[in-house]
């Protein structure tokens, strides 16, 4: 075997590592993982790594992207080829189509778009600098591939656990369980599937044409990698202009007409080295290939590029036009509930909510808003599945982004496992004690709306869950208990809101999220109290 | 390993208890009907480690053999509501558990399966109660209570509200039902014993809630008694429950009440947490439906201090 054909077989190995790793962490779902494991595995996911640097100046938690840029430096591409969850995935998908077709000559040099990959990477610096989140939720590969895997293949692989735990349960084998399948509202399932369709598709007629058209993250490392020390260079001499090379490049960046390699396109797959019969393409840094003659086209556009542009043009408006009708449809949701309610119902007062709460650890609802990717970890590593994707629940700043849904459970009192998962930083892990007095929103009785008051019964859920006893059930009448809240000890934890008999959204206590978390009072322990009687009481 | 001077005073321990405990037996056959060893009624016990105070009181009311016959299924059913520790005394204590495990396994049963439907998430309760240990350690099964699938709707046609309810298919496909509570404080219902302790075995809690909770606990006694009540009071939860807010909230009572008679055990149970059977809303409902009595003088009551 020559030495590119290993290099090629070494970049293989490592991309299926890299991305078996980074799924697993998301259908993790008898959380065998130690919680540093998610940090260790995804070190090195550039965005993320960014985000979370200038959260925690810290390189031990967050210099992946120094590596990256080092090992861009050195030989090009490496991240988007090997540790890239959605180049690899285009890969694969590339892979496949290639085996189905009967072209002989899969791929062929197509021109660089330029114009497209500065705006987006232009788009995504200014967002990731202004903290818009909901911008960023959609161009950061990791996130894009994060938000497949917790959508689309965790659900999937709990589905397959539950039909065995069945088959296993009904054979009157106990070992098997079965494991809750949380139920991601459709819209962002829908558009997960739409966005990642359109990668795919892209990906089996174009290769990596998302990558070097599209993906900030691939257009930063192309312009880094123009200064690496290794790059896929042309030996004209040698060459005999079989076109094998350009066949089989992915990034559709090899002209062997101008003997030249786009090496901002590249992304050292190596497969052009090696199926180059004439040593025509070396992996090195040789200063000794020649300039390209003329590139004629470049910098004004053709009429084809033009067309093009156009059509992207259309896509991103139906884009836009889509994710608004999504939004309408999420506000539309309420309106419908109300309807099925009983007749007895009608009078309640609706829940008004200043904000859903953010998880513990992000600080509050707007910095969340600007940090967090987006990239569903933690909705599928979370152990309640309180946190969902919200749709508008935070508004258009937070589409996608996780928050705490006390429809679905409640946040875990002894738990911050989102925290130990976070990537990017939105959420930082807080020592435990401090975790359970961040105060995420607040808690609010409607008195008028409780089944103690409307129904004449005992009830009691919300204060049996809470952990604090921020709600406790004090004399009402007729020997019935009502609760009683005490807003300074309780930390929006959502364990009251999640039990309450009354359905939404007119549940009797739920959770007002603090727009900035806050520290909540420590609840008073009281003196240990004593056994009034010796032996036995009767 | 036990050690040698533990050995010494536990088998002092146990020596004098056997000697000590049929006075206490004589006492009380003054004071209510005769009993000999093995026909008490309710046997309450204090002073030793819950699995000791568990083995007194089975031979008190006369052994796990007369409830676990050979080959047979049985199914125990703690309170592993919450996700916290055992010194928290919001769960039943672990020890007592897998005592009781070994005790059903030595009587003669073929398996013996240990649920409960959690509050907080159901593995880590589970876990962090330290009784998935405590039931494997001991040869017993773990059963799941956490997904809709595993409960089975039944009617219940003496309940006054709970008609119907969906119970977990343990509960119907196993010979013997031995219910062992955790005694501690409960915001709606003040005490929450063995009777309340059978809501962890239907899968709509939510309608209990929001349909009379009181009565509801009390209906459910007419699907199903358990053939045994074991109630944990080694520590004592004296507020803030059912779930606490701290160890400030726990005393060590160092007790144990076993019977058959649910509303029974419970009635002892409510006197040790000072309060009385009759100010609890589901224990004078059970007794109003004939499902047990609060009047602890019909009873012969074996009263054993270790």
């Amino acid at each position: 075997m020559t030495l590119f054909s290993k290099l090629k077989k070494l970049r293989v190995i490592l991309g299926i590592i890299f991305l078996l790793l980074t799924l697993s962490l998301f259908i993790d779902i008898f959380e065998k993982y130690a919680d540093e494991r998610f940090g260790q595995i995804l070190y090195l996911q550039f965005v993320p790594s960014i985000l979370n640097f200038v959260q925690t100046f810290s390189l031990l938690t967050a210099g992946g992207f120094i590596i990256v840029l080092i090992l861009t430096l050195l030989f090009g591409r490496l991240y988007c080829s090997t540790i890239c969850p959605l180049g690899i995935l285009q890969d694969i998908v590339s892979n496949i189509s290639k085996r189905f077709s009967k072209k002989r000559v899969f791929y062929k040099y197509k021109k660089a778009h330029p114009i497209w990959r500065y705006s987006f990477m232009g788009l995504m610096i200014i967002s990731m600098v202004a903290g818009l989140g909901f911008i960023v939720v959609w161009l950061d590969p990791y996130s894009i591939a994060g938000r497949f895997f917790s959508f689309i293949i965790d659900p999937s692989v709990r589905s397959m656990n539950n039909v065995v735990a069945t088959f296993m349960q009904n054979q009157g084998n106990y070992s098997f369980f079965h494991v809750p399948i949380y139920h991601v509202s459709t819209v962002p399932v829908l558009l997960t599937i739409a966005l990642t369709s359109f990668i795919f598709v892209l990906a089996w007629k174009r290769g990596r044409f998302f990558c070097n058209v599209i993906c900030p993250v691939g257009t930063f490392l192309g312009i880094t990698s123009k200064a690496a020390l290794y790059k896929v260079k042309f030996n004209p001499d040698n060459c005999t202009k079989c076109g094998k090379c350009a066949a089989v490049c992915k990034s559709e960046c090899i002209s062997i007409k101008n003997y030249s390699v786009d090496e901002t396109r590249c992304v050292t797959c190596f497969n052009c080295l090696q199926v180059c019969p004439d040593a025509a393409l070396d992996f090195g840094n040789l200063k000794s290939v020649p300039k390209p003659k003329v590139e004629l086209d470049s910098g004004k556009p053709s009429t084809d590029e033009v067309n093009v542009n156009v059509h992207e043009n259309d896509a991103t408006r139906r884009k836009l036009l889509v994710t608004g009708l999504a939004m309408m449809a999420g506000s539309g949701v309420y309106a419908l509930k109300k309807n099925k309610l009983p007749e007895s119902q009608h009078n309640l007062t609706l829940n008004n909510r200043d904000f859903f709460p953010s998880p513990p650890g992000s600080g509050g609802v707007r910095r969340f808003n600007s940090i967090c990717t987006g990239c569903a970890l933690c909705i599928s590593a979370c152990p309640t599945h309180v946190l969902q994707p919200s749709i508008n629940q935070y508004g258009l700043r937070g589409f996608m982004q996780p928050f705490m849904d006390y429809e679905t459970s409640y946040c875990n009192f002894d738990c911050h496992k989102c925290a130990d998962v976070c990537p990017t930083g939105a959420i930082l892990p807080l020592p435990m004690e401090e975790k359970q007095l961040t105060q995420v929103g607040i808690v609010r009785f409607l008195k008028e709306n409780c089944v103690v008051v409307t129904d004449g019964t005992d009830c009691g859920a919300c204060s049996e869950h809470c952990p604090t006893k921020a709600v406790d059930m004090v004399p009402y009448k007729d020997g019935l208990m009502i609760p009683e809240v005490y807003p300074e000890i309780c930390i929006g934890c959502g364990a009251c809101e999640y039990p309450c008999p009354v359905l939404p959204p007119f549940r009797a206590i739920y959770v007002n999220g603090n727009g900035v978390h806050k520290l909540a009072d420590k609840p008073e322990f009281g003196e240990q109290q004593s056994v009034d009687f010796d032996d036995f009481p009767f | 390993m036990m050690k040698r001077r533990e050995f010494v005073t536990r088998s002092v321990g146990v020596g004098l208890l056997g000697a000590v405990a049929p006075m206490f037996g004589g006492l009380d056959t003054l004071a209510s009907q005769p009993a000999v060893q093995g026909n008490y009624d309710l046997a309450a016990v204090r002073g030793g480690t819950p699995p000791q105070m568990f083995d007194k009181a089975m031979e008190a009311i006369g052994g796990m053999g007369r409830f676990v016959k050979q080959g047979q299924r049985v199914l125990i059913k703690p309170n592993i509501g919450w996700d916290t520790p055992p010194e928290r005394a919001a769960n039943t204590n672990p020890d007592l558990v897998g005592r009781m495990v070994k005790a059903a396994f030595e009587a003669g049963a073929a398996d013996v399966f240990v649920f409960d439907h959690t509050c907080d998430q159901w593995d880590r309760a589970y876990r962090n109660s330290g009784i998935e240990a405590a039931v494997r350690q001991n040869g017993g099964t773990i059963v799941p209570g956490n997904n809709e699938r595993n409960y089975r709707e039944v009617s219940i046609p003496g309940a006054k509200i709970l008609k119907t309810t969906k119970v977990h298919e343990m509960v119907l496909n196993t010979d013997v039902f031995i219910n062992v509570p955790v005694l501690k404080h409960h915001g709606s219902t003040t005490v929450t014993l063995a009777i309340k302790n059978l809501m962890g075995c239907v899968w709509d809690r939510r309608f209990y809630h929001g349909n009379d909770l009181s009565q509801c606990i009390a209906d459910f006694l007419a699907f199903k008694k358990p053939d045994l009540n074991v109630i944990d009071g080694y520590r004592m939860m004296t507020r803030n429950g059912p779930r606490g807010v701290s160890v400030a909230d726990v005393v060590d009572l160092g007790a144990l009440v076993a019977g058959t008679d649910i509303v029974a055990v419970d009635s002892a149970a409510t006197l040790m947490f000072g309060s009385q059977p009759n100010e609890i809303g589901h224990i004078r409902i059970a007794e109003e439906m004939g499902f047990g009595t609060t009047n602890l003088e019909q009873l012969s009551i074996n009263r054993i201090r270790i």
